[in-house]
């Protein structure tokens, strides 16, 4: 009887132990359902980047190497200190690492990245462009930002060699701008009233010449952005090594804390619910209750956003886009509606390491104040919270932060676009 | 669990107890169904006076992805509906939102089909697609499930 009670304690202990250790390591195997979903945010699945109708030097290598000089260009500004790269720094994943741009002036949002931006229907917080090249164009006249005018920007192709040449080469030869009787200093419709009279008082022809010129310096730099996108991290790597079913790579590549917080973020965090595909977007407007800037009425986000891209004549259905009318189905298909008060576009999450501070207006600078937010769900300032508690422990939390640390990686862009194209070529 | 097996004499009961801890996960994981399909079926109208089917660019359908989808219309006797307005809703109930786009019938393509053009998802999960059918004064409706 003593020995039988040996033998079961024995027994007991090495179950104990057995089971204490599966534990500790990976929790279950993935399940199908799992893997599927796994799969689903795997940069393999990454479909090449989707062309650009409105845009027809969009993949044009020339185009991209204007556009690459023309993005880390300060003359590109009012003051000539302010190019595209002040404030989306390669470094920093094409941000700048504070919680509203600043350029000329404090910007009012905070600065996206721009790698895998070419895979998105809709640019900016609130998605009020449609293209790479119409959004390029707008901080160039935001008197916080580049604070330029397009007269100016117009200029400087027509009278800088290189540009001049690449120019001509790729749209036909320029407008003669050397009348300035006719084409003044500065000239820009808008917030500036001596850029606007001088714009005013221009005919029509003469407008159209500028923003035709105007609008291609936008597709070149969208030529250049194209060629921004997210490289594999950690977390690919782990997914190759599930795919493969090779259990010995999945347990080198994570631990189990990033293992809990993977299963975390695929189920019950519900985090694919917005976070989904091989960029961790859905590119879509989703109010989430995140409080206004400090001193500031709550953003409205989406719905001034669509507001602001259906009439712009900029967009993907105005003139000085490429496409047909047909290929311009997001904004003739757009959403309207009261969900979209107070929503801002889904980032992606693959440059989390280097982009803090994070949301709208640069309100959460750590993943755990974020992902304390999603937990607690609070109430929204305007609008509705799509989202509901999740009530995860302390525990879970710090799992999921474990997790999304390993999705940074490094653009998968060659070093040469990183950097300021050198001056001597 | 530590504490209990020191302070407690071990019974078989013990190791029936751990042997369950053992086995709950696994019948857990065991209970997770695959996803039931909903394509290339049918859907009668809520007043039963139409039946509705539809084809769709992407097969199978992905999120994220604007596309078209072909939607057939015919009365309950199998007789196709021309010249019907159609209008195209929808949501994921479980989470109070609509579609992220506002697809339209853009074309009547003949045979009781119609062009219904900017469809996107932009969840996985349960969706409902209505559609609302008005012709001849006659108006009824069909909601469509879809797992994604």
């Amino acid at each position: 009887m003593r020995r039988s009670g040996v033998i079961l304690a024995i027994t007991a202990i090495v179950l104990f132990g057995a089971w204490w250790f599966y534990e500790s390591r990976d929790p279950v195997p993935w399940s199908d359902i799992e893997i599927d979903k796994l799969r689903s945010l795997w940069i393999g699945g990454l479909p090449p980047v989707p062309p650009d109708p409105s845009n027809r030097v969009a993949d044009d290598r020339r185009a991209a190497e204007l556009g690459h000089k023309l993005f880390f260009d300060p003359r590109l500004s009012g003051n000539g200190n302010v190019s595209c790269a002040v404030c989306h720094q390669p470094a920093r994943r094409f941000t700048d690492g504070l919680p509203k741009g600043r350029a000329i002036g404090l910007s009012k949002r905070n600065t996206p990245s721009i790698v895998g931006t070419a895979y998105s229907p809709w640019l900016f917080w609130d998605g009020r462009k449609d293209s790479q090249w119409s959004q390029a164009l707008e901080p160039l006249e935001n008197p916080a930002e580049h604070g330029g005018n397009r007269m100016q920007y117009v200029r400087l192709i027509a009278c800088d060699p290189e540009y001049r040449a690449g120019y001509e080469a790729l749209f036909g030869t320029l407008p003669d701008f050397s009348d300035y009787s006719r084409f003044p200093e500065a000239a820009a419709p808008g917030v500036n009233p001596e850029w606007n009279a001088a714009w005013q008082l221009m005919s029509s022809e003469d407008q159209e010449r500028i923003n035709e010129v105007f609008i291609n310096i936008g597709k070149m730099i969208a030529a250049y952005e194209r060629l921004l996108l997210p490289a594999p991290s950690r977390f690919d790597a782990y997914i190759e090594a599930v795919l493969d079913g090779d259990d010995i790579a999945q347990q080198m590549i994570f631990n189990d804390a990033e293992i809990r917080g993977l299963r975390l973020f695929i189920n019950d965090a519900r985090c694919t619910e917005c976070h989904n595909g091989p960029l961790f977007t859905n590119n879509e407007f989703h109010n989430t209750g995140i409080l206004s800037y400090p001193g500031e009425v709550p953003d409205r986000g989406r719905s001034n956003g669509m507001r602001k891209v259906l009439g712009d004549p900029f967009n993907c259905l105005g003139h000085y886009s490429d496409a047909a009318e047909r290929r311009c189905a997001e904004l003739s298909f757009v959403r309207t509606g009261i969900e979209l008060v107070g929503a801002m576009r889904t980032p992606s999450l693959r440059n989390l390491e280097d982009t803090s501070p994070y949301m709208h207006k640069g309100q959460m600078i750590s993943l755990a104040e974020i992902l304390d937010h999603y937990n607690r769900a609070p109430p929204a300032m305007i609008g509705h919270n799509e989202s509901s508690p999740l009530g995860l422990s302390r525990s879970e939390l710090r799992q999921l932060e474990a997790f999304l640390e390993t999705l940074a990686a490094p653009p998968a862009t060659t070093t040469q676009w990183l950097a300021p194209p050198d001056s001597a070529n | 669990m530590v504490n209990y097996l020191k302070k407690n004499k071990f019974h078989a009961s013990t190791l029936w107890t751990t042997a369950l801890f053992l086995l709950l996960p696994l019948s857990i994981i065991a209970a997770e169904s695959g996803i039931e399909a909903t394509q290339g079926k049918s859907w009668k109208s809520a007043a039963g006076k139409f039946r509705v089917s539809y084809s769709s660019e992407l097969e199978p359908i992905i999120i994220n992805q604007i596309h078209h989808w072909i939607l057939h219309l015919e009365t309950i006797d199998g007789e196709p509906v021309p010249d019907a307005e159609i209008i195209v809703t929808g949501g994921m109930p479980a989470h109070n939102h609509g579609l992220p786009t506002s697809p339209r019938s853009t074309q009547y393509l003949g045979n009781g089909d119609y062009q219904i053009e900017g469809m996107r998802f932009h969840m996985a999960g349960y969706w409902e697609i209505t559609v609302t059918i008005n012709t001849g004064g006659v108006s009824d409706m069909v909601l469509i499930p879809l797992e994604l």
